[in-house]
């Protein structure tokens, strides 16, 4: 009951309400206040138009509040006083179970067409269950309306040629501003303490120093936990993909900055932009359909040398060479982009000071413009790396999933995002050791770009205080 | 360059020959700059003097800066500049093909509005373009032509123990002298200031003044200034440009006592700019 007022869910018609009290509480503050002020010996403290904002954030704001707070909690509550009145012996069950019991009573009483199960018990919690949740959406209801009512009577009460409404209005605004942005920051720290809370459980099963220093990693079986060779196989990628993008980015940076003519950067630029547009997906199906079998071919070809030993290359079908060259790739508009800022925000007055004493071009860009840029061009090669290493779908495509220490860039490797996906993916249970070691690693993974996203930060930061 | 004074001397008026010099330096004959279609100087001839100071003087926006840039090809590295007109240098055409310009402007030093020290440290800012001209034999003389361009920018005593120091970390005087004595240690014939003193404090500018003063000794300067003060104080022949033409040029104390032209008369008693 009361999921849909004629065919518009109620949510929505809510909605609608919230809006028009809105719309009719401003124009009634701001009538008022032009009353209030018509009638006083004193000029009006703020515009008429504060105080009707003022009456409709008063009216709006509680009202909303209530709605949000029974929109993220109240079907919990439902739930746990339902849990309450099922019998002892459902109640024993264990917290698992009994959610899944609630879980399926819940998605039994939200069919339209709920007919009986033959189960007594079930039906009549199943009954019982779409009974409370239409008691708790209309005590929702009539608390958010009453708080509006209220809302609205206080604040109109409030309203005089000495009240403060743009003070008042501001104010909220600022609230309004400061919850936005703890939001985000609420969602990071819980997504950052869920992977720690997970991966402590996954330490109290396997010793911290085991995995952060072990050398044999078989998870899929629940034997070794070693993550060396998954941290070595993220690094090695990183790396090839770095001896790709660096000195495509940089130059190409340094050619469109100084080089190219404003109309070829305006249209090249973009384009190199493009490049991080291009789902990661679509880079890895180059790498697995393209580069891995060119690297393949040609590492069989080295092998087939009569100066090479047999066999020094592994020339495996995917291998960390195809993945790094194709992460390299996408990571250039990042280290292109970013250093072109860098360069273009060197002040044109050190280029000029060093054209007047005779420095040709290059001379000026090596030894005035570059090092100038050098700590913001740092930064730019920082965060590319922390996007190679937390890179997952080319990898998982054209990595491998061996995991082995070895020099060999043609050998399969495997990275630490691709044993998450690996270990999160399909059948699993979120008790064992092996899921849990997904948590640990996303938590290292977290870690380890986190300290390098700082680093970047700190260095622009520096840049900054420079050259302004 | 005789003769280049007499070619010079036959195309000027009376006005502009008036006490004239011997010794002409860089001489500008009917140079037109354009930016894109704008046209922001207007056929201006200026034989410029040998070790002296000569300031060129007038509103904001009225071409000084533009002017200034000519000398040494600066408005080369600005795509939308055009420059016409001739500029002779000790006879030679500046423009013409054979010359490089990148070699010219380390015959034509060039100190810039705002210091712009190199992000390096004081001693390679200076050893700078000595080093990419080739100047030093070795470390040594090197040295020795880092220390006697900070001794002739009047900075040596200041900064002589902490060489190694960022550029940017000495006062904006101090990095304005710096800038100086990075355009000494080139050896330039030539030193183009273009609002040197602007972004200094009065006790900064007072020392680039006397500074201006002693290069004169040794080389021709041309310094853009919008101080009419500092243009009598330290120059010797003034240009005053109004709206991209030369209006007026002649011996600095005759300009600002006895001007020719009522716009110099008005310019320099306050009355616009």
């Amino acid at each position: 009951m009361l999921e849909t007022f004629g065919h518009l869910p109620v949510a929505w018609l809510l909605f609608a309400v919230l809006a028009a009290a809105g719309f009719v509480s401003f124009f009634a503050g701001r009538t008022e206040a032009v009353l209030v002020g018509r009638g006083a010996s004193e000029r009006l403290n703020s515009q008429p138009n504060y105080h009707g904002y003022f009456v409709a954030m008063a009216t709006v704001g509680p009202a909303a509040l209530i709605l949000v707070l029974y929109g993220l909690f109240g079907e919990s509550i439902v739930r746990a006083e339902l849990a309450n009145e099922l019998p002892q012996r459902i109640r024993d069950l264990g917290s698992l179970e009994l959610g899944q019991y609630l879980d399926r009573i819940a998605e039994h009483a939200a069919r339209s067409d709920a007919s009986s199960t033959g189960n007594a018990l079930f039906d009549a919690a199943s009954a019982r269950y779409t009974d409370l949740l239409g008691l708790s959406r209309i005590i929702a209801l009539v608390l958010a309306l009453s708080a509006a009512a209220l809302g609205f009577f206080f604040a109109k009460r409030r309203l005089s040629t000495q009240f403060r409404a743009r003070a008042r209005v501001e104010d909220g605004i600022k609230i309004m501003l400061f919850l936005c942005a703890a939001i985000a920051i609420a969602t990071t720290i819980g997504i950052v303490a869920s992977l720690f809370f997970e991966a402590l459980r996954f330490f109290s099963r396997v010793p911290v120093l085991s995995f952060l220093f072990g050398t044999e990693w078989n998870a899929q079986t629940g034997a070794d936990f070693g993550a060396i060779p998954l941290f070595f196989g993220t690094f090695m990628i990183a790396a090839l993909a770095m001896l790709v993008a660096a000195p495509i980015g940089l130059l190409s940076a340094i050619y469109l900055s100084e080089y190219a003519s404003p109309r070829f950067r305006g249209i090249v630029k973009p384009i190199l932009e493009l490049l991080a547009g291009i789902p990661t997906v679509v880079y890895g199906f180059f790498a697995l359909q393209f580069v891995a079998p060119l690297v393949r071919n040609i590492a069989t070809w080295i092998n087939g040398l009569p100066v090479v030993p047999d066999g020094l290359l592994a020339a495996q079908p995917t291998s960390a060479l195809a993945a790094g060259i194709v992460m390299g790739i996408m990571i250039i508009p990042f280290v292109s982009s970013l250093s072109d800022d860098v360069i273009n925000a060197v002040p044109q007055t050190l280029r000029d000071g060093a054209y007047a004493i005779g420095a040709t071009k290059s001379e000026t860009v090596k030894q005035v413009v570059m090092p100038a840029a050098l700590p913001g061009v740092i930064a730019a090669l920082l965060l590319a790396v922390s996007r190679a290493i937390g890179e997952t779908m080319i990898v998982v495509m054209a990595a491998g999933q061996r995991a082995q220490i070895t020099p060999d860039p043609t050998a399969d490797l495997t990275t630490i995002t691709v044993q998450i996906v690996a270990l999160l993916t399909g059948d699993t249970e979120f008790d064992s050791a092996k899921t849990l070691s997904a948590f640990a690693l996303g938590f290292v993974l977290f870690i380890v770009t986190l300290v390098f996203n700082l680093i970047a930060l700190r260095v622009v930061q520096k840049y900054r205080e420079k050259y302004e | 360059m005789d003769g280049n004074v007499e070619d010079f001397t036959e195309t000027t008026t009376p006005r502009q020959a008036e006490n004239m010099a011997e010794m002409i330096k860089v001489d500008c004959r009917n140079i037109d700059v354009f930016y894109d279609d704008k046209q922001a100087i207007f056929d201006v001839s200026l034989p410029i003097q040998d070790r002296a100071v000569t300031s060129l003087i007038g509103p904001s926006g009225c071409g000084k800066s533009t002017f200034l840039r000519c000398i040494n090809r600066m408005n080369d590295t600005i795509e939308i500049a055009k420059v016409r007109g001739k500029i002779y240098m000790d006879g030679a055409d500046i423009n013409d093909h054979s010359i490089d310009p990148v070699l010219l402007r380390s015959r034509v030093g060039m100190v810039f509005q705002k210091p712009n020290p190199f992000p390096k440290s004081i001693y390679d800012n200076i050893a700078y373009g000595p080093r990419i001209h080739g100047l030093a034999a070795g470390k040594h003389e090197l040295d020795g032509i880092v220390e006697s361009a900070l001794i002739k920018a009047g900075l040596w005593d200041e900064v002589k123990d902490r060489l190694t120091a960022p550029g940017t970390s000495l006062s904006g005087g101090q990095q304005q002298r710096l800038c100086i004595a990075r355009a000494i240690a080139v050896s330039p014939e030539v030193i183009l200031m273009d609002e040197p003193c602007s972004a200094l404090d009065p006790i900064a500018t007072a020392r680039i003044e006397e500074l201006i003063d002693e290069l004169r000794e040794r080389y021709c300067i041309v310094i853009v200034t919008h101080s009419m003060q500092q243009a009598a104080r330290v120059s010797q022949r003034t240009a005053f440009f109004h709206l991209g033409k030369l209006v007026e040029y002649g011996d600095t104390e005759r300009i600002f006592t006895n001007p020719e032209d009522s716009r110099t008369q008005d310019y320099i008693t306050g009355r616009f700019g």
